[in-house]
C-alpha cells in the first residue's frame, strides 16, 4: 500500500484531474455492497486510526465519515471544537501539532475557515480529508454529488447541472462546479445576485437569474440550503419571498420540458429552498445521496490510506 | 538625533540625484556641522573630513516614509521606534512617519512626547510621530490637533479604521488647517461586510470574503468632496484599485488639496498572491488585480500618486501561521521598499531613478512638510548612499526589524544601501552588513 492515486490529502475537487475523480467514483461502486450487507464491515483498513476533527456542527457528515471509517475498521475518534482544546485558545497548527504526535493516520477536518484543510495538510504528515472548510470546497459531498447523478443518468457529461440558491456562502457549490465541468457536465448556477460570488462566470459556469430559465434548461438541479443567518445579514428580504421567487416547487417544475433530478446536500429547509411535495417525490434522489455518501467517503479513505484501485473489491476480503 | 556633531563627510564622485534641483550628475557631496554645506564638482575636502568613495554609487537625498507601524507602545515584541527605526536606515531611510494606532494610541501631547523621546534615543532614522484623528481612534470626538502638534506630530490619522463619520471627517479637514497639518484617511466603507481579501476571481474559487474596490473608492470620493468643501490637505494612504486612481486625477485636476501614497506591494503583487491561502499576502486594503497595479504605476509616474509609503507592519512570527481568516493584515516593507523600487519599477521602465528618489524622498517631505528630501546647501543632511545595481536576496532573518512577515522571502532585488547618514552623522554603514 505505497501508491497513492491521489496524493497525501483531499482537500478539494479543484485540483484533482478528470481521471482521479473518476477512480474516486469507480472506488467507490465496490463499497456500496458493503453497507447493504447484515454485518456491515471489512478487513480494509483494520489498524488505522482516524481522527474526526469538527470544528463546526455537523450531523451528517460527521455521521457519514464516521460510518465510513467503521465500515472499514478503521479505528476512530471523534473531536468536537466545543468543550476541546480549541474553546480554550488553541489555535490550530498546535492543533494539528498535537494530533500529529499522538501518531494518527488521517484526519478529516471540517472548519470554518476557507482553506483550514490546506493549512493542516501542509504540516502534518498524515492524510487529510477536507470535510467542509468555509466557503471553499466539501470534496465528499460533490463527489457523492456526482456518483448519485451518474447512477441516475448513466453519465455525467453533457449532462445540464443548476445549483440552486446561496453560491456566495457555499463550499458545496464549488466543489460541484469543479468536479461537474471536469467530468465534462454543462454547469449553470441560479439565485439572487446578492447571494453569487463576483466574478461567478470566471468559475465556468452560466448564470441564470430566474428559477424558472434554470428548470427549463437544466436535466438535473442541485438545490443547496438557504441559511438562515443571510437573512440577517441583508442579502435577502425573507425566506418567504425566497420561496415564492426562487423556490423549486411542483408548479415549476410541471413546466420543465424534461423529467429533471433533484438533489439537495441537506439539512432541507421545507418549504424555502424546495417544496415538500418536490423533496419526497419520484424526481428526488436526496436519500440516495445520503447512501452513496459513505460509498465514496469509504473510497476516499482505501485511497488516501493507499489502497489500488484496482484491488478495492479484493481488498473488502482481506 | 545625535549629541556632538559629527565629523565632516566628504561624499565623492558618486552619481548625485537631487529631485528638489532636478541635478542628476557625478558630483561630490560635502557636509558639515550636520548640514549639506556644498554639492559640486571639484570640491575642496576639508581638513578631517571622513571620504566616502562613492563612484558607481548614488547619492541622494534620504528616503523618507510617510506610513509606518512601529507598535510602539503596546507591542513591543514585534517592533519598537528603535528597532523601527534601525530597519529604517538599513533600507535607506533617514525618516519615517509612525502611525497612531498603538496601544494606547496616539492622541495626546505625552503619547507623541513618548514617541519622540524614543526615537531620540534610537539614533537612526528621525521618527515623526502622527497623531490620532479621534480620541482614542473611536471616531467620535477630535484629539486636540493643536497640542498634538506642538508636542512633535506631523500629521493626523485614524489609520487602520476609516474615520466613518463624514462629520468627523468634515470638522477633522477644516480643524486641522489652523496647524498647516494634512489629514491622512485609511480608506474603506467600514458598512460593507468585512472581507479578507480583494472580491475578484480569486476571491470566487478560494471561497474568501471578498473587499470590493468600491469599499476603498467610496471612502476616497468622500474624502475628495470633503476636502473640496473644507478646502483642507487630505492625504489618502495606502491607494490600491484603478477607480482611486481615477477619482485623485479627476479631483487634482480640480485643484482640491488631495496626496496619495501607495505601498511597494501595490505596486508589485495582485491577488493572485494569495493563492494557497498565504497570509503573507493578507493586507488591508488588498492586493488588487493587473489592471490595478497598473493603474497605480501609471498615477505614480504621473504624479496623481504622490509618495511611495511601506505601510511597515509587523507582526509576529507565529501570528501569521493561521487560517487566512483569521490572520492580520500587512506585511514589513523599510527593508525590501528601495529594492522593490529599483527592481520592479526602474529596471520595469516605471521610473528613472530621479523619479523614484523624488517618490520616495522629496515628494514625501513636501507632503508632510518635513526637512530633508533635497540636497540644497544648508539642508539637514540626511542622505542614502547605495549601489543602484547590486543584487541581494530577501533574506528576513538578517532584517534590523523585529518582525519577519514579508511575502518577498527569497526574492533577488536590485539595490543595496551602503550608507545612511542622518544630521550628518553614519546610522548605517553597509559594509559592515
Amino acid at each position: 500500500m505505497t501508491e497513492r492515486p491521489l496524493g497525501k490529502d483531499l482537500l478539494g475537487l479543484e485540483p484533482l484531474s478528470k481521471e482521479q475523480i473518476q477512480l474516486i467514483l469507480d472506488t467507490a461502486e465496490p463499497f456500496k455492497e458493503v453497507s447493504e450487507r447484515v454485518i456491515k464491515r471489512v478487513p480494509t483498513l483494520r489498524h488505522k486510526t482516524i481522527v474526526n476533527l469538527f470544528f463546526e456542527a455537523s450531523t451528517r457528515t460527521r455521521i457519514s465519515f464516521e460510518f465510513a471509517a467503521r465500515r472499514l475498521s478503521a479505528d476512530t475518534v471523534n473531536v468536537a471544537a466545543s468543550g476541546s482544546s480549541v474553546e480554550k485558545g488553541e489555535t490550530l497548527v498546535d492543533t494539528a501539532k498535537n494530533l500529529e504526535a499522538m501518531r494518527i493516520d488521517m484526519v478529516v477536518m471540517r472548519h470554518p475557515s476557507s482553506g483550514a484543510a490546506q493549512f493542516l495538510a501542509d504540516r502534518i504528515r498524515s492524510n487529510v480529508v477536507n470535510a467542509g472548510d468555509g466557503t471553499h470546497e466539501h470534496p465528499t459531498q460533490g463527489l457523492l454529488d456526482l456518483l448519485t447523478i451518474r447512477d441516475r443518468l448513466g453519465r455525467i457529461e453533457g449532462v445540464r447541472v443548476c445549483i440552486c440558491g446561496d453560491i456566495l456562502h457555499s463550499r458545496v457549490a464549488r466543489s460541484n462546479i469543479w468536479g461537474l465541468t471536469k467530468l465534462g457536465a454543462q454547469v449553470a448556477v441560479c439565485g439572487p445576485p446578492s447571494l453569487m460570488p463576483r466574478e461567478v462566470s470566471s468559475l465556468g459556469v452560466t448564470v441564470f437569474k430566474r428559477i424558472e430559465e434554470a428548470i427549463e434548461w437544466a436535466d438535473v438541479l442541485n438545490v443547496l440550503r438557504i441559511q438562515l443567518e443571510r437573512m440577517q445579514g441583508g442579502f435577502i428580504p425573507s425566506v418567504r419571498e425566497y420561496y415564492r421567487v426562487f423556490g423549486v416547487t411542483v408548479e415549476r417544475l410541471e413546466k420543465a420540458p424534461r423529467d429533471l433530478v433533484i438533489l439537495h446536500p441537506g439539512p432541507m429547509n421545507r418549504g424555502v429552498e424546495i417544496d415538500s411535495r418536490v423533496a419526497d417525490g419520484s424526481h428526488s434522489v436526496i436519500l440516495d445521496q445520503v447512501t452513496n455518501g459513505i460509498a465514496v467517503r469509504m473510497a476516499v479513505l482505501y485511497l488516501l490510506a493507499g489502497g489500488r484501485p484496482e484491488l478495492a473489491e479484493a481488498a473488502k476480503r482481506e | 538625533m545625535p549629541l556632538m556633531l559629527p565629523l565632516p563627510l566628504f561624499l565623492t564622485n558618486g552619481r548625485v540625484i537631487d529631485p528638489s534641483s532636478g541635478l542628476d550628475q557625478i558630483a561630490d557631496v560635502l557636509i558639515v556641522d550636520g548640514k549639506i554645506a556644498g554639492v559640486g564638482k571639484g570640491l575642496g575636502k576639508p581638513d578631517g573630513a571622513e571620504v566616502v568613495h562613492a563612484k558607481g554609487l548614488v547619492v541622494a537625498p534620504g528616503l523618507i516614509d510617510l506610513h509606518v507601524h512601529l507598535r510602539e507602545p503596546g507591542n513591543e515584541d514585534v517592533e519598537t521606534v528603535a528597532s523601527g527605526a534601525r530597519a529604517a536606515v538599513a533600507g535607506g531611510f533617514t525618516a519615517v512617519c509612525a502611525m497612531p494606532n498603538t496601544d494606547p494610541p496616539t492622541d495626546n501631547q505625552a503619547a507623541v512626547g513618548f514617541i519622540v523621546k524614543q526615537a531620540h534615543q534610537a539614533r537612526a532614522a528621525r521618527v515623526y510621530p502622527i497623531a490620532a484623528i479621534s480620541l482614542g481612534q473611536e471616531g467620535k470626538q477630535l484629539a486636540e490637533f493643536g497640542e498634538l502638534v506642538a508636542a512633535g506630530a506631523v500629521a493626523v490619522s485614524d489609520d487602520g479604521k476609516p474615520v466613518a463619520s463624514s462629520h468627523l471627517m468634515r470638522m477633522a479637514l477644516s480643524y486641522a488647517q489652523t496647524f498647516g497639518i494634512p489629514v491622512a484617511d485609511h480608506c474603506e466603507d467600514p458598512t460593507l461586510p468585512r472581507g479578507v481579501m480583494h472580491e475578484g476571481v480569486v476571491s470566487a474559487r478560494l471561497g474568501l470574503r471578498g473587499i470590493p474596490a468600491a469599499s476603498e473608492e467610496i471612502m476616497v470620493a468622500r474624502d475628495l468632496l470633503l476636502a473640496e468643501l473644507t478646502g483642507g490637505h487630505v492625504h489618502l494612504c495606502h491607494m490600491s484599485t484603478r477607480g482611486s486612481v481615477d477619482l485623485i486625477r479627476r479631483a487634482k485636476d480640480k485643484g482640491v488639496r488631495v496626496t496619495a501614497e501607495v505601498t511597494p506591494h501595490h505596486l508589485t503583487l495582485t491577488h493572485e498572491a494569495c493563492d494557497g491561502y498565504n497570509t503573507n499576502a493578507k493586507m488591508n486594503p488588498p492586493l488588487r488585480e493587473a489592471a490595478d497595479v497598473t493603474a497605480l504605476r501609471a498615477g505614480l509616474k504621473d504624479g496623481t500618486i504622490d509618495v511611495i509609503a511601506t505601510d511597515h507592519a509587523p507582526h509576529a512570527y507565529d501570528a501569521k501561521e493561521r487560517e487566512f481568516d483569521d490572520a492580520p493584515n500587512g506585511i514589513i516593507g523599510l527593508e525590501t521598499a528601495l529594492g522593490l523600487g529599483l527592481t520592479e519599477l526602474v529596471a520595469g521602465g516605471v521610473l528613472t531613478v530621479p523619479e523614484l528618489i523624488d517618490r520616495m524622498s522629496t515628494t514625501p517631505a513636501r507632503v508632510f512638510n518635513l526637512p530633508g528630501g533635497t540636497l540644497a546647501p544648508g539642508a539637514v543632511a540626511d542622505v542614502v548612499v547605495f549601489h543602484p545595481e547590486l543584487k541581494w536576496k530577501v533574506d528576513p532573518t538578517k532584517f534590523h526589524s523585529k518582525s519577519r512577515n514579508t511575502p518577498y522571502a527569497g526574492r533577488e532585488l536590485l539595490g543595496r544601501v551602503m550608507r545612511t547618514v542622518v544630521g550628518g552623522a553614519t546610522v548605517y554603514d553597509g559594509r559592515e552588513q
